[in-house]
C-alpha cells in the first residue's frame, strides 16, 4: 500500500484508553467555586495571579456543580451549610474528586462545638485532604497534585484485580505457622 | 441609685414620669445608662421613647444567667441618632416567660427577635413570623443555653437520601 507507506511514523502514539483518559481529566480539572471561611481566601490567592493555579490545569473556577469536577472544600461546614454541600457535590457529574482544604473541612479543625460538621468525610467522599489553618496556596497545589497522581492510577474501562504484594519472608513465615500446627498433636 | 440615673438623663426622667411603674431599676456605668424595664411593659416603653427621638433599634440580645434567677435577660440597645445618645434597656425573665415583640415599633425588630428566640427560647408575642433564623429548621434545642452541652447533641449525619 503505497498510500500508507511510512505515513505512520510521526503521527501515530501507541497507548491505553484509560492513559488517554486519565491524562485528560487530571490534566483539565473544573474546581466549583466553593469558598466557606478563611481557606477561601488562601484559594482565591492560590488562583490570582502571584500563584497561579493554572500551572496545574485547574484554574476554571465554576459557579455551577454541574460543569465542575473537583470540589474543593475549603472552610468551616457548619451543619446548616452540610445538606447544601451534599446537594452541590450530588449535582456535579462523574467523575468527580474533592479535596478537604484545611484542619475544619478535614476534622472540624477547632470548632469541636455543637454547630460545626466535624469533617466534611461524613457527608461526601473524600480524595485528598490538605492540612494547615488556612493552608498556603502551596500547600493546596501540593494537594491537588497528589489528586492528580491518584487520578492518574484510575482505571476506567478495564477494572484490574487488586494486586497484593508478597514479599519472601511472609511466605517463610506463612509456611513455618503451617508447620507448627501440622506438628502439634491433635 | 435610680434617682442619680433619672437626674443625668432626661429620657429615663420623662419615662418615669410617664409610666413609673414600668421602670423597676436603673443605673449609670461608664457614661452608659441602663434602665431595667417590667417585661410586661417593654412594647409601650419602647414606642414612649421612639417618640421622644430614639429612632433607632440598634440590637436586640438576650443573656442567660443560669443557674440565677430569673435566668433571662433581654437587652435593649437604642439610639437617638440627632444627639447621638444611646439607652439600654433591660428585662428578666424566668424559664417558660415570654415579652411583648417590638416589632410594632420597629419592623426591623423582626430578626433580632427570631435570633433570640433561635438561640435562647425566648417566646415573643405578637411576632408576624416567630420562627428559626440561624440554626437548621428541625433544630429541636436553643444552643446559647447555659445548661446547653457545648458539643450539642450529635446530628445524625446520614439521614438525607437515607444511606
Amino acid at each position: 500500500m503505497p498510500f500508507l507507506e511510512n505515513r505512520f511514523e510521526r503521527n501515530v502514539l501507541v497507548t491505553t484508553v484509560d492513559y488517554v483518559f486519565n491524562w485528560a481529566r487530571e490534566s483539565s480539572l473544573w474546581p466549583l467555586t466553593f469558598g466557606l471561611a478563611c481557606c477561601a481566601i488562601e484559594m482565591i490567592a492560590a488562583s490570582a495571579s502571584r500563584f497561579d493555579i493554572a500551572r496545574f490545569g485547574a484554574e476554571v473556577f465554576r459557579p455551577s456543580p454541574r460543569q465542575s469536577d473537583l470540589m474543593i472544600v475549603a472552610g468551616t461546614v457548619t451543619l446548616k451549610m452540610a445538606p447544601v454541600l451534599k446537594r452541590l457535590y450530588d449535582q456535579m457529574p462523574e467523575p468527580k474528586w474533592v479535596i478537604a482544604m484545611g484542619s475544619c473541612a478535614s476534622v472540624g479543625g477547632p470548632f469541636n462545638t455543637y454547630a460545626v460538621l466535624q469533617g466534611v468525610d461524613k457527608i461526601v467522599p473524600v480524595d485528598v485532604y490538605v492540612s494547615g489553618c488556612p493552608p498556603r496556596p502551596e500547600n493546596l497545589f501540593y494537594g491537588l497534585l497528589k489528586l492528580q497522581e491518584k487520578i492518574d492510577r484510575m482505571t476506567t474501562l478495564a477494572r484490574r484485580p487488586t494486586q497484593v504484594r508478597l514479599d519472601e519472608s511472609m511466605l517463610e513465615n506463612f509456611k513455618r505457622n503451617i508447620r507448627i500446627a501440622q506438628t502439634q498433636p491433635a | 441609685m435610680l434617682s442619680r440615673v433619672l437626674e443625668q438623663n432626661s429620657p429615663a426622667a420623662e419615662l418615669v414620669a410617664w409610666d413609673p411603674e414600668a421602670v423597676l431599676d436603673g443605673k449609670l456605668d461608664r457614661g452608659e445608662v441602663t434602665l431595667f424595664i417590667a417585661p410586661a411593659r417593654i412594647a409601650a416603653v419602647c414606642g414612649f421613647l421612639k417618640e421622644r427621638g430614639f429612632t433607632r433599634l440598634s440590637s436586640i440580645t438576650a443573656v442567660d444567667w443560669y443557674p440565677a434567677e430569673p435566668r433571662f435577660e433581654v437587652v435593649y440597645h437604642l439610639h437617638n441618632m440627632r444627639d447621638n445618645r444611646r439607652l439600654r434597656l433591660k428585662c428578666r425573665l424566668s424559664e417558660g416567660e415570654s415579652i411583648p415583640s417590638v416589632t410594632g415599633v420597629w419592623r426591623g425588630a423582626d430578626w433580632y427577635e427570631r435570633e433570640v428566640w433561635d438561640l435562647f427560647g425566648i417566646r415573643f408575642e405578637n411576632h408576624p413570623d416567630l420562627r428559626r433564623i440561624l440554626l437548621p429548621e428541625d433544630w429541636t434545642d436553643h444552643p446559647l443555653r447555659k445548661d446547653y452541652p457545648v458539643h450539642g447533641r450529635r446530628y445524625d449525619y446520614v439521614r438525607e437520601g437515607g444511606e
